[in-house]
């Protein structure tokens, strides 16, 4: 995803690894349990008196906690700069934002690449299958360890939107809004078909080494760029993806082989290989996995509605992009009726752009509108100066 | 946030809507009502706008805004959510009055409802005089480019509030941004004077909401 000029937070930031003893286990939603279970984490901005200021906001798919900070890896400013930061949306100077990598991850929390207390080396394939709301729940003991009992928003797109609605779903005491953007209640059939070729490509490369790859000294780097690059073609619009590259050759003429003579393959590829330095393959398998298993209905009888039920006291906010086909309009609406049906007091806006699904981390204004309005609103009801 | 005196049709829903209550206002447009209905009567107010630019502000205003379209969307709103489901002059822009009519009193118990005169004598005199179709203060715009696709005389509203078991509370005739009148809009003289006519409906008490499947099943 390409980033607007941006300022991380880096002397502003706070956060750290929160460990949990291995008397605090986490319980996993398939019955396997976590521990000891590590929380990488990045804060910004200061808890208030009451402790009433706090936003969670949870990450994408391939995100992580460095939500306004420089990344230590790619040395990119964070994923959100856009919407976090001095006079923005979520302002450090009004609210304490918490972001945390999810338990699976590969930037400092438990996931498969963490060393399994039980053989002394990394779990790889023996890291148990993780949820959403397996997620969610570790999000909350961070949370509870920091000493906060209601969050004012949990915020988040894409797959950070699942444990948004997850949160609600679970603990909706615990919550005053919830921001919901680019999501969907389940994951379809089609959700899942793209996933499974991202993992078939990283299953198929020979250094994947059924998942002990990192014993081997060797990372499946082709497997997980191909998933990245299928993955990516995603996130983006067919019209954007016209608009930015068209037919556009990378030099005069065609090569009469297979080199990336279109700029659309140059780009991918370059998606791809970036992409494998700054993930690790089995988290991907992982995570992928716990969207694939995501469905808010289905743990609530196969009615959506009655898993907000709880939820009449959140102030919803879902936003969709016009243009995005992972994760539609369409399903956004089903939230907003399923909040609807349930009581809940729910906000909905589509966000009219040709730029897909990745129009979450993108220049959007209309997207930094519909935050700022629906925060400071929230904000004034919550009594947070 | 309102600028300058409040509209006078705004000042009759105020009138009528019971403080506390829970309202939908269809077709919110940038929530001035809402905001009002909100501030002024303590109610709980929900929108549904179809433009952008009107959730936007609404989302700006604190209000619950829901972007969506009045002929489609009322139905997945579930039985009885709402105290007052509001519709201001939009009536006659619907595809479908007679269903978005029956819905609103599905969805909340009583509805505010208000719709252009087109029995009005100028409207009449307009097409009467010069044949042609009528503009006027409250209809200005030309035939081919009005987004009124199913207007209606007070006498044809109410016969369509007959005709779907609706009880009128309450009717006020608006006319040119004057004070809201109270009117009996059967009577004659009224569909000739009356602007627009704003209408206070609630189920007539043998009539039970028509029951329709919701998000519950």
């Amino acid at each position: 995803m390409s980033e607007t000029a941006t300022v991380p937070l880096d002397a502003a930031s706070g956060g750290g690894t929160w460990r949990f003893p291995i008397d605090q286990p986490l319980r996993l939603d398939s019955g396997a349990q976590i521990a000891p279970l590590e929380i990488a984490y990045k804060t910004y901005g200061q808890l208030n008196a009451d402790k009433s200021n706090a936003v969670l906001v949870c990450h994408a798919l391939t995100g992580d906690q460095y939500l306004a900070s420089t990344h230590p890896v790619t040395g990119k400013p964070g994923w959100w700069t856009r919407v976090v930061g001095p006079g923005l949306p979520l302002d450090p100077a009004r609210y304490f934002i918490i972001c945390s990598n999810v338990i699976g991850g590969c930037m400092g929390s438990t996931g498969p690449a963490s060393i399994n207390p039980e053989t002394g080396a990394p779990y790889a394939l023996a890291f148990p299958v993780i949820t959403i709301a397996d997620m969610a729940r570790a999000q909350k003991m961070l949370v509870e360890a920091l000493g906060i009992d209601t969050l004012f928003a949990v915020v988040g797109g894409s797959m950070g939107g699942m444990q948004v609605l997850q949160w609600a779903a679970d603990y909706p005491e615990k919550l005053f809004s919830a921001i919901c953007i680019a999501a969907a209640p389940r994951h379809s059939a089609q959700n899942i078909a793209f996933h499974e070729v991202g993992r078939a490509a990283i299953m198929a490369d020979p250094d994947w080494r059924a998942g002990a790859y990192e014993l081997a000294g060797v990372r499946p780097d082709k497997g997980l760029a191909v998933a990245r690059m299928a993955a990516h073609i995603t996130y983006l619009s067919e019209s954007a993806l016209q608009r930015k590259f068209g037919r556009e050759l990378q030099r005069d003429g065609l090569s009469w082989g297979f080199d990336a003579d279109f700029q659309v393959e140059s780009y991918l590829r370059h998606q791809g290989s970036s992409f494998v330095d700054r993930f690790d393959a089995n988290s991907y398998l992982y995570i992928t996995r716990a969207l694939d298993y995501f469905d808010l209905a289905a743990q609530h009888g196969g009615v959506l509605a009655q898993a907000f039920r709880k939820a009449r006291d959140v102030r919803f906010c879902v936003l969709s992009f016009s243009s995005d086909w992972l994760y539609s309009t369409s399903e956004s609406r089903d939230i907003v009726r399923a909040l609807n049906a349930a009581g809940c007091r729910a906000s909905f806006a589509e966000i009219t752009t040709d730029k897909g699904h990745d129009a979450i981390f993108l220049d959007e204004p209309a997207l930094d509108s519909a935050l700022r309005g629906f925060l400071a609103a929230a904000a004034e009801k919550r009594g947070i100066a | 946030m309102t600028a300058g005196p409040i509209r006078e049709d705004f000042k009759e829903i105020l009138r009528l809507v019971r403080p506390g209550s829970r309202v939908l206002d269809v077709g919110c447009g940038e929530g001035e009502l809402l905001e009002l209905l909100t501030r002024e009567k303590g109610c709980d107010g929900q929108g549904l706008e179809i433009s952008t630019k009107g959730v936007s502000a609404c989302l700006a205003r604190g209000l619950a805004v829901v972007q969506g379209d009045g002929d489609r969307d009322l139905d997945h709103f579930p039985t009885q959510a709402f105290d007052y489901a509001i519709l201001s002059k939009t009536l006659q822009q619907m595809r479908e009055p007679k269903h978005v009519l029956s819905e609103l009193l599905r969805i909340a118990d009583k509805a505010v409802v208000s719709v252009p005169n087109f029995g009005q004598w100028r409207v009449r005199w307009a097409l009467l005089a010069k044949g042609r179709m009528p503009e006027t203060k409250a209809l200005p715009d030309p035939w081919y480019s009005t987004p009124n696709i199913h207007l209606c005389t007070l006498h044809d509203f109410t016969a369509l509030c007959d005709d779907l078991n609706l009880r009128i509370d309450a009717c006020a005739a608006l006319s040119n941004g004057k004070p809201a009148r109270p009117i009996d809009p059967t009577r004659a003289i009224e569909n000739w004077r009356a602007e627009t006519g704003l209408f206070l409906l609630s189920r007539k008490a043998d009539a039970a909401p028509a029951p329709r499947q919701d998000l519950f099943g």
